[in-house]
């Protein structure tokens, strides 16, 4: 569980985070959502301490993260597991040491368990036998899955995606966001997605935030998100014709 | 940025295995510059110096001396970390500007990886080993280079050009040159890592980074160069 008390955060001056206040939950896939610009990503900076925050606190499992100094942190980070939105892969390493890397600089396991785990990761995302390709060998899901393959290489308690369906085709988004909702529950982990793809809302959103201006503006799961009032929601679900499309046959059915 | 450079590397292996391959990078991959320019300067400096020699007062291994002191005291510490503040510059920065924008420093980070230490130390460590081999390596082929130009040219002898070199020899300004290459080298490395990693934006970015880098580390040696000159020659 990750608890978020009073964050706040501003740029020059500029304050892009208003005081907010959450809780992530264990076991479940938890998704930030909003329209672009709106401090989602800036959230879960903050969060895992790529930005820090200017004022609040932020609790790992009851640990406070924000007074913790560099090594402490550091411990803390080798529970957290993240897929950036363009993968991030080393490329000047093959596939398999992406994954084995953390292993290699945190652990003392043996040659041999690093290999096995490495291997189990791979065929964890469906990527079996491609150890030796290069990130520059991969396709955008390929990245993706060696990406969420690295993630999960430490047994992370915290699981971070930005965006992790940006510039990937409908189809293997869904595989993208299936994978992330097995791990979740496979591991009972605490899963943070950052998205703004309503597919992924509607199919893996076991508790959603939403931002907007930079405030906690609701939350709530996939289910009351289609039927919530506020204005700034409807025109977020509703943005496309597609789901303006779904919501006037909901609304004949009803009527 | 040079506190967190310098703490205690996370694994020694990591650390190791990398700053052999930065030593590869940086410098064993610049011998074939370095050889190519101090060859060439060596013999024009002697070229130069033998054209000017019009006096009959000066003696005959004159040329020889002067292309020794030159080669030591200025053209291989100064002129050859200058062409490495390009070469080796550009690449440092870029490369650890690549990696900013394409958020690997991010993930290194997340991962509870000290990312300054991690890609910094060890470039700067190659630096510091390898910069003053390539010196030395240029300061003999320099001055091979001048007898060469002035054994082809009909200018003087063997005998003559190894006396000039050999004349008033101080050692200190071995020492002098190579101090100035240790300072050159740590210049060249952290301020082009500085520009690398603190790089925002994205390609274009990277390319201005690289560009400011090479700038700012030439400028820094230049100003360096004179310090140490002051300190160490003068005083």
């Amino acid at each position: 569980m990750i608890e978020v008390k009073s964050l706040s955060k501003s740029f020059n001056g500029q304050k892009v985070l208003f005081e907010i206040d959450h809780v992530f939950e264990e076991g479940k896939v938890n998704l930030i959502i909003g329209q672009s610009g709106q401090g989602k990503s800036v959230l879960a900076k903050c969060i895992v301490g790529l930005y820090e925050a200017d004022a609040g606190q932020i609790l790992f499992d009851k640990r406070n993260f924000s007074d913790m100094d560099r090594s402490e942190r550091s411990h803390i980070r080798q529970e957290i597991g993240m897929l950036f939105q363009g993968a991030a892969l080393f490329d000047s390493m093959t596939v398999e040491q992406n994954i084995t890397f953390p292993l290699q600089m945190f652990t003392n396991m043996t040659k041999a368990e690093i290999q096995a785990r490495a291997d189990f990761c791979l065929d964890r995302v469906n990527l079996a036998g491609r150890n030796k390709l290069m990130p520059s060998e991969c396709s955008g899901g390929m990245q993706k899955r060696v990406g969420i393959a690295r993630a999960i290489s430490m047994n992370p308690r915290y699981l971070f995606c930005d965006e992790p369906n940006s510039g990937l085709d409908p189809k293997t988004s869904i595989v993208i966001d299936k994978l992330i909702q097995d791990i979740t529950q496979e591991y009972k982990i605490t899963t943070v997605v950052i998205t703004h793809d309503m597919n992924s809302v509607m199919e893996i959103g076991d508790h959603i935030l939403f931002i907007h201006q930079g405030k906690k503006w609701w939350e709530g799961d996939s289910h009351s998100i289609i039927n919530a009032s506020n204005p700034e929601i409807e025109s977020f679900v509703y943005a496309s014709s597609f789901m303006k499309e779904i919501r006037t046959q909901l609304q004949k059915k009803a009527l | 940025m040079l506190s967190v450079v310098f703490s205690r590397p996370d694994r020694w292996r990591f650390f190791r295995k990398h700053t052999f391959l930065e030593i590869e990078q940086i410098g064993i991959n610049s011998l074939p510059i370095v050889a190519l320019m101090s060859a060439f300067m060596g013999a024009v400096i002697a070229l130069q110096t033998a054209s000017s020699m019009e006096s009959p007062l000066l003696p005959d291994y004159t040329v020889g001396f002067i292309t020794q002191s030159s080669t030591i005291l200025e053209f291989s510490p100064t002129i050859i970390s200058l062409i490495l503040a390009g070469k080796v510059g550009s690449n440092v920065a870029s490369e650890i500007g690549t990696k900013r924008v394409t958020e690997q420093i991010d993930a290194l980070e997340i991962m509870g990886v000290n990312s300054l230490n991690f890609l910094v130390l060890p470039k700067i460590t190659a630096a510091l080993v390898f910069f003053p081999v390539l010196v030395i390596f240029s300061m003999a082929l320099s001055m091979f280079g001048g007898w060469l130009a002035l054994l082809v040219s009909n200018l003087t002898t063997t005998e003559i050009y190894i006396l000039g070199i050999r004349s008033f020899f101080n050692p200190f300004h071995i020492t002098y040159a190579l101090t100035k290459t240790l300072v050159f080298g740590f210049l060249i490395v952290s301020i082009s890592s500085f520009y690398g990693y603190y790089v925002k934006g994205g390609s274009l970015d990277v390319g201005k980074a690289s560009t400011q880098a090479v700038v700012s580390s030439s400028v820094a040696i230049l100003i360096a160069n004179f310090i140490l000159t002051q300190l160490m020659l003068l005083s």
